[in-house]
């Protein structure tokens, strides 16, 4: 970084001499990355290094004070508070919860756009446009789409009356409480948005998959089911781990469609991890410390999970 | 071990006329070889008998029954591919039981164990049969694959150029295996290539294909002897046979832009202008020899030597034993082995 920043400053005095047409490969090359450089460290790598140390303060982004340093404080408060733990809680059955519906789901999709049909070109198209629009939107329209008095959901499924007609977002059905119902709710958002992503993912594995292995097996007697388990998922598998890999990190870190469909609510039954820290961070309470440390929180319990993962799949690789 | 019969058989893919009216019968027991060159119809055929692909007319018949209802799975035939096509995930062991465990076959673990030992040995892979197949030469690979093949007695043994992606010296150490296990087990195999060197050390019979049609098929010896075309002719034997145009003249065959001229070997009638097929190993180079020409090239292989003698603007291709101390532009003369001459007429087809 350093060096480059110096290459930088002394570009323009070489240009002064003699020599001026002649600058180095090193000079351009440097040039080009400086910009993109100091961006990311603005952007990046400043903050992420500044909001460590303020998970180690007693801190206020609104407050006219400087950070108060506390040592682990923040840590212990929030791995003590139970409250806190049922939000991870929340957050892990969300996750739980959509990633094993994606992969089914996906897994399915996929080995049903695999075959070639009228139209299939087409129909793979249309699957993937849920994927393709942004969360905050998706959470708005299926918000209005919830809706008890007007939503389209309800009138599709029958109930034309609100008072007997489930409140999915409210978790409430008929007036009675259901708890969990909005939970599951979102969950069937994202499950909606993010299955093409993982079906996109197993298609490319499936399409890979040469023919002659299914050949083989079908010379060798193989039933459909073993065939399946014995050469699709395997060959499949790394693509999938993948998938798995990137929907889970997104998922432990999800935040837009909750935050627009039901901000956390009824009550804290949606109350998510990420919302939660979006909560402290900035929604009336400014405990920049704190925010900062469930936040690193959040990012090791992220990599712990990847490289889990990261070493499954280079096992799988392997082969 | 069963026999084999295609007749008439066609299959057309949207273009093309990849087999047209292929009919030849495969007897039990024996080592049929498939020759031609790419594109020719010899994997279609294949794939025809498998049943992975379905013929548009005639029918395959396995001992005498027709077996066009039949899917893969029940025509118990067992396919080598080109590829290799092993199950990457698992290990050798477990590629050799596949065939063994279906659900369709039954067969009890003990009896599994002892026929993939007796397998393994048979094809010097005991010591693989822990590992992984993605970690095995290409070498291993296909034995793994013919294993897989073997492990099961099936009705044939159809094997798409399993040699072929193997290289020079391990394809020729495994083409003496496969020749020996075929004939120490006796079963019925048919076998694609389009290398004619596999097809004339391995086969019984061979079938030679061209764009989906049978142009011959005959021992090895037959084909190599009396081929029924020049394609054939031309197909089988290295170096290449020698060609020539020729025109008969008062009892004579004038070589076409050369001094060369022989005696019309036959007393078959004979059309006027026609194609002379000599052999290399035909064309004897010996001190007073009735034709004389001029080395224009060598090709010392070791054990024999291609020679290349001009006459006119004529070359012919001539094979002598050992290294020869011949010179290029050294004036030679030779004899021309009056009864293996081959006749053809400018259309390619055989005259005698």
């Amino acid at each position: 970084m350093t060096s480059s920043a110096q290459a930088n400053v002394s570009s323009p005095v070489r240009a002064e001499k003699p020599q001026r047409k002649q600058m180095s490969d090193m000079t351009i090359r440097n040039l080009f990355i400086a910009p993109t450089l100091l961006l990311l460290i603005a952007m990046n790598v400043f903050p992420l290094f500044y909001s460590l140390y303020l998970s180690f303060t007693n801190y206020s982004a609104i407050a006219r004070k400087a950070p108060v340093w506390v040592g682990i404080e923040n840590y212990v408060n929030i791995l003590t508070d139970p409250q806190m733990w049922q939000y991870f809680n929340t957050t892990g059955k969300y996750t739980l919860l959509t990633v094993s519906l994606q992969v089914v789901l996906g897994f399915a999709l996929a080995m049903l756009v695999k075959e070639k049909f009228a139209g299939s070109g087409i129909v793979t198209t249309l699957i993937l446009i849920p994927m393709m629009l942004s969360p905050v939107v998706v959470g708005l329209f299926w918000k209005y789409m919830y809706n008890p008095s007007w939503g389209y959901l309800n009138w599709l499924m029958g109930f034309t009356n609100p008072s007997v007609a489930p409140d999915w977002l409210a978790s409430s059905w008929a007036r009675k409480s259901v708890p969990g119902l909005a939970l599951f709710a979102v969950v069937f958002v994202d499950v909606w948005m993010w299955t093409p992503f993982v079906m996109l993912l197993v298609l490319s594995g499936l399409k890979a998959i040469p023919d002659y292995l299914y050949e083989a097996a079908a010379i060798d007697r193989a039933s459909s089911w073993f065939q399946f388990w014995r050469i699709t998922v395997p060959q499949v598998a790394p693509l999938l781990m993948i998938a798995i890999l990137f929907r889970t990190i997104e998922a432990l870190k999800s935040f837009d469609l909750v935050m627009g469909m039901t901000g956390g609510g009824p009550g804290d039954q949606t109350e998510v991890i990420a919302v939660n820290l979006y909560r402290k961070a900035f929604l009336g309470q400014w405990q920049t410390g704190e925010a900062s440390a469930l936040a690193y929180i959040v990012l090791i319990i992220i990599i712990a999970i990847s490289n889990l993962y990261v070493r499954y799949l280079n096992r799988l690789r392997e082969g | 071990m069963s026999s084999v019969e295609l007749r008439n058989v066609s299959k057309r893919f949207s273009m093309v006329d990849a087999l047209s009216d292929v009919s030849f019968s495969i007897k039990d027991g024996e080592f049929f070889v498939l020759l031609g060159p790419t594109g020719a119809g010899k994997t279609t055929t294949l794939r025809v008998i498998a049943a992975l692909e379905k013929q548009d007319a005639g029918s395959v018949y396995f001992d005498g029954e027709s077996a066009d209802h039949l899917q893969p799975a029940e025509r118990d035939v067992a396919m080598v591919f080109q590829q290799y096509s092993l199950y990457p995930t698992m290990t050798v062991w477990d590629n050799l039981a596949f065939p063994l465990r279906s659900p369709m076959r039954n067969v009890p673990q003990a009896e599994i164990e002892k026929r993939i030992a007796d397998v393994a040995e048979k094809l010097r892979i005991t010591h693989l049969l822990d590992r992984k197949t993605a970690r095995l030469s290409g070498g291993e690979m296909q034995r793994v694959a013919i294993g897989r093949a073997i492990v099961r007695q099936p009705r044939i043994f159809l094997m798409d150029e399993p040699l072929s992606n193997l290289d020079a010296k391990l394809r020729e150490a495994l083409r003496v295996e496969l020749q020996h296990l075929q004939k120490t087990q006796g079963d019925t195999t048919l076998l694609v290539t389009h290398d004619q060197i596999e097809a004339l050390t391995m086969a019984d019979r061979i079938a030679v294909l061209d764009r989906g049609r049978i142009i011959q098929i005959g021992t090895p010896a037959e084909i190599y002897d009396k081929p029924a075309s020049t394609f054939v002719a031309t197909l089988v034997g290295t170096p290449r046979i020698n060609l020539l145009p020729v025109r008969r003249q008062d009892g004579s065959l004038f070589i076409e832009n050369s001094e060369l001229h022989i005696p019309v070997p036959t007393t078959v009638p004979l059309p006027e202008q026609l194609l002379l097929g000599i052999r290399p190993e035909d064309v004897r180079i010996a001190a007073g020899g009735p034709h004389a020409g001029q080395i224009s090239l060598t090709e010392p292989l070791g054990v024999e030597t291609i020679v290349h003698i001009q006459s006119g603007r004529q070359t012919l291709l001539s094979l002598m034993s050992g290294i020869t101390n011949i010179k290029v532009g050294d004036g030679v003369t030779f004899s021309l082995f009056q009864e293996r001459l081959h006749l053809f007429e400018t259309d390619g087809r055989r005259i005698v």
